[in-house]
């Protein structure tokens, strides 16, 4: 009987009021007129919302729905961030429970028709800045389980700008012919050849983890490439999200489970270091994720493989006079800025600095994000692996973009490294 | 001595190390932790060049904290620092503030700008007698009597440079993305600066040196502490 109720309940269509459901309830509880059966199921509610609430707070925080919809050091879930993609730039909603400017208003099923189908509430489709197209994969439970804790939360009656949507993408006919090019709708489906871990891993990473929002080439229209997690430069944001298939790139198929999953929780093992976007990943989502779900999501990225492209590096046979003059230059601005904590051999400091040589982000044919590194400086995200970081120095105001290109070439050729010469002209397009 | 016992030490520890697997030596210290703050911030001549950079070792730990924040969290801005501050938590922030505020370091020499004597006056009528038309109160009435802060959340005003100086007081004045988009009790008292007034008081306080320690909170007046309660309320009971 009481499953009969509850089930009821849910399938009840709340597409209006909260209300109709509660009335439903309220009624066939005095219709069954039990006293104690009103009471056990108030009961059995009461622990189920609990965990279920806490579920919820688990799968928000491993969606990252507080990073994207916050801006910076604002209020929690209350929206206002700007996010510059090519469909122009998008200002994050208020998801809060609150009823005019958040989502109070909102039904499990609105919730659920955002989340699965980018639809909003009043019907309009959702710009894919929101990463829906990834999210459709998450099961109606867990979709649930973070409503229920949306809605859980203070309201905050925060109202922000509109978005700036870029011409011609404000007219909504060309995001359904987006949609219908781009856009897979369905939740994650069991392949059942493979083992529980492993789909565990295929969930959280195709679904609430959108590591594919990222880790991704996209076209013109912003559309993530057939083929997944292959890497790509970052919408907006200067930076390459490698590969996380290819071995020349973030590729772990040559890694051991649990290094995998130190590298996503604590954001530093002896050989990578997460910086810059993932960085802040890993401080505001990873960093969280349970034990099992860590393992499982290494699995299933180590079971990732993709061609292994060859690297345009320097052959040193035939290397010319003047070439290893300019490796030479390198190399002494490598001494006086870099050794002290890199090492003369490249070889870092475990878990601390990390080592040069051998390392896949300072190989990957695209030199951006060393270069970055070079040019800003940066700490890895504190996490409660790794609460007092240390960090790199910014060289930007130090040495000129000749210099930064020389120390770049040095390290991508030394201790048996080979990758692309970089030149100025890759500094000077790897700011901002 | 002591100095040269630990140098011979770190010579061994060093030679010892170079047949290991690295040759990078990594003290467990916050000193080390902050080596990408120090290239900007530190102690070492080369690092005056920029006459930019503020010193920061020294000051009251509440103020640094906040400024840290700030910058984390976009409320001040200068690029290179919201980036290396990006992905560091509140506690994080609180012992890397703790550190500087401990660290006593050799100060620079004043500048040393001509000054006419009206503008002497000026300047000193501003900081040891305020305003009181502009609702000015003087500013060593803040800042100390010997203008070196007051604890825990009132920096010093010498050491500062006069371009470093007269930054922080224009970006308060235009409400710039720099330092002054939140209003409170110093942007207010900016506001109420000239040009020539700010850059007046620029140049006194660049050209004094440095002498005595910052004051305790109750050298503050009730008043002036209410003024300022922001700043000193998100830090008294230090997070
Ligand atoms: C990468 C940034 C990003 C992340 C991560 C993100 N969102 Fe959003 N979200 C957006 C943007 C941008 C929009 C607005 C899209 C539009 O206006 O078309 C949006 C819209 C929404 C809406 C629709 C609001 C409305 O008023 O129509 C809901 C609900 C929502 N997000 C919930 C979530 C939840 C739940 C999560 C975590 C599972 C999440 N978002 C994670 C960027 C993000
Ligand atoms: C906001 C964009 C973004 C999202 C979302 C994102 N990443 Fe990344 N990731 C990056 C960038 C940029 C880099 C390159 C910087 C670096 O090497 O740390 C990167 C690097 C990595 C690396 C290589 C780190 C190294 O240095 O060796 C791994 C592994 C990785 N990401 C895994 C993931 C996984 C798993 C997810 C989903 C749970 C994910 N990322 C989600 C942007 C993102
Ligand atoms: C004070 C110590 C220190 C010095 C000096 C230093 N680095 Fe670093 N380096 C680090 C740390 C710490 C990181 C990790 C930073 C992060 O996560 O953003 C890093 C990261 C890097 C990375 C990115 C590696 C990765 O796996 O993503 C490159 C490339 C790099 N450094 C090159 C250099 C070069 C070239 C110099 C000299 C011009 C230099 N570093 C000087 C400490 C240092
Ligand atoms: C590239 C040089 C540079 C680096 C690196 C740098 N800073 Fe700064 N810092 C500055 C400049 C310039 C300002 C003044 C900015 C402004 O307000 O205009 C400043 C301001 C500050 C202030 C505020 C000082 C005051 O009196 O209000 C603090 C505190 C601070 N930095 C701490 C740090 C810490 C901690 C780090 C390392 C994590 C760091 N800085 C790294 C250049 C740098
Ligand atoms: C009512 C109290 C009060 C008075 C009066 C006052 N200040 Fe301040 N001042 C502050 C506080 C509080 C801060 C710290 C602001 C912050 O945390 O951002 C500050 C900060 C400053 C700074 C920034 C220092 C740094 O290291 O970045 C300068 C410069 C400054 N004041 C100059 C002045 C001058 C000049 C006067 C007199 C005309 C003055 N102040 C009067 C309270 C006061």
């Amino acid at each position: 009987m009481i499953n009969r109720i509850m089930s009821l309940a849910r399938n009840c269509k709340c597409t209006n009021l909260f209300g109709i459901c509660t009335a439903w309830l309220v009624l066939i509880s005095i219709m069954v007129s039990a006293n104690t059966l009103a009471n056990e199921l108030e009961r059995s509610g009461a622990m189920q919302s609990s965990s279920h609430l806490l579920r919820g707070e688990y799968l928000t925080r491993i969606g990252n729905c507080m990073g994207c919809h916050t801006t910076k050091g604002g209020q929690p879930f209350a929206g206002g961030r700007r996010l510059n993609t090519s469909f122009g730039v998008f200002v994050t909603p208020n998801i809060t429970p609150d009823k005019q400017m958040g989502i109070g208003l909102w039904s499990e099923e609105d919730f659920w028709q955002a989340l699965h189908h980018g639809k909003s509430r009043d019907g309009r489709l959702l710009y894919p800045a929101f990463p829906y197209t990834e999210y459709t994969k998450v099961t109606r439970q867990d979709a649930n389980a973070m409503f229920a804790y949306l809605q859980s939360l203070p309201a905050i009656a925060q109202s922000n700008p509109s978005s700036e949507i870029s011409f011609p993408y404000q007219f909504q006919p060309l995001l359904t012919i987006w949609r219908a090019l781009y856009f897979k709708e369905g939740v994650y489906v069991t392949d059942s050849s493979k083992s529980t871990d492993w789909n565990r891993g295929a969930y959280l990473v195709q679904g609430l983890g959108h590591c594919n929002a990222c880790h991704t080439t996209r076209n013109a229209l912003g559309a993530s490439q057939e083929d997944a997690l292959k890497g790509g430069r970052i919408m907006g944001v200067n930076w390459y999200a490698p590969s996380l298939s290819s071995r020349l790139e973030a590729g772990s198929s040559d890694w051991t489970l649990e290094e995998i999953s130190e590298l996503l929780t604590k954001g530093i093992t002896h050989r990578a270091v997460a910086s810059g976007p993932m960085a802040t990943v890993i401080r505001q989502s990873l960093q969280y994720l349970s034990q099992e779900d860590a393992q499982a999501m290494a699995v299933y990225l180590k079971s990732l493989t993709g061609e292994e492209r060859k690297t345009p590096g320097v052959n040193f046979a035939v290397m010319s006079g003047s070439l290893q003059r300019h490796l030479d230059s390198g190399g002494q601005l490598y001494k006086k800025y870099c050794q002290s904590c890199h090492g003369e051999n490249g070889e870092g400091a475990p878990g601390v600095y990390p080592a040069l040589a051998g390392n896949r982000s300072v190989l990957m044919n695209s030199p951006l994000n060393a270069i970055r590194s070079v040019l800003n400086g940066g700490y890895p995200a504190t996490t409660a692996g790794n609460p007092q970081p240390y960090g790199m120095p910014p060289f930007q105001q130090i040495l000129r973009d000749e210099e930064v290109a020389l120390v770049v070439s040095y390290i991508r050729n030394a201790w048996g490294n080979r990758g692309r010469l970089v030149t100025p002209v890759d500094v000077d397009l790897s700011k901002g | 001595m002591m100095r040269f016992i630990v140098l011979i030490f770190f010579g061994i520890a060093c030679v010892a190390n170079v047949h290991g697997s690295s040759s990078v030596i990594v003290p467990d210290t916050m000193d080390e932790r902050v080596k990408a703050c120090t290239i900007c911030h530190g102690a070492e001549d080369e690092a005056g060049r920029d006459a930019y950079y503020p010193r920061i070792a020294g000051k009251p730990q509440g103020y640094l904290f906040n400024q840290l924040r700030n910058f984390r969290d976009g409320r001040r801005y200068y690029q290179p620092m919201n980036i290396l501050l990006e992905n560091m938590s509140d506690d994080y922030l609180q012992s890397i503030a703790h550190h500087f505020a401990s660290l006593q370091l050799p100060y620079p020499a004043p500048e040393s700008f001509v000054m006419q004597p009206e503008e002497i006056e000026l300047a000193e009528r501003f900081i040891y007698s305020g305003n009181a038309q502009k609702d000015v109160p003087a500013c060593s009435a803040c800042h100390g009597d010997n203008l070196m802060g007051i604890e825990p959340a009132i920096p010093g005003l010498i050491g500062l440079s006069r371009a470093y100086i007269t930054a922080q007081l224009g970006g308060w004045r235009k409400g710039s993305i720099i330092r002054g988009q939140a209003s409170d009790c110093m942007s207010e008292i900016a506001r109420q600066l000239t040009d020539h007034e700010a850059d007046t008081i620029a140049k006194w306080l660049a050209n004094q040196p440095v002498a005595g320690e910052a004051s305790p909170l109750t050298a503050l007046s009730p008043e002036l502490a209410q003024r300022c309660h922001h700043h000193i309320q998100e830090n008294g009971g230090v997070r």
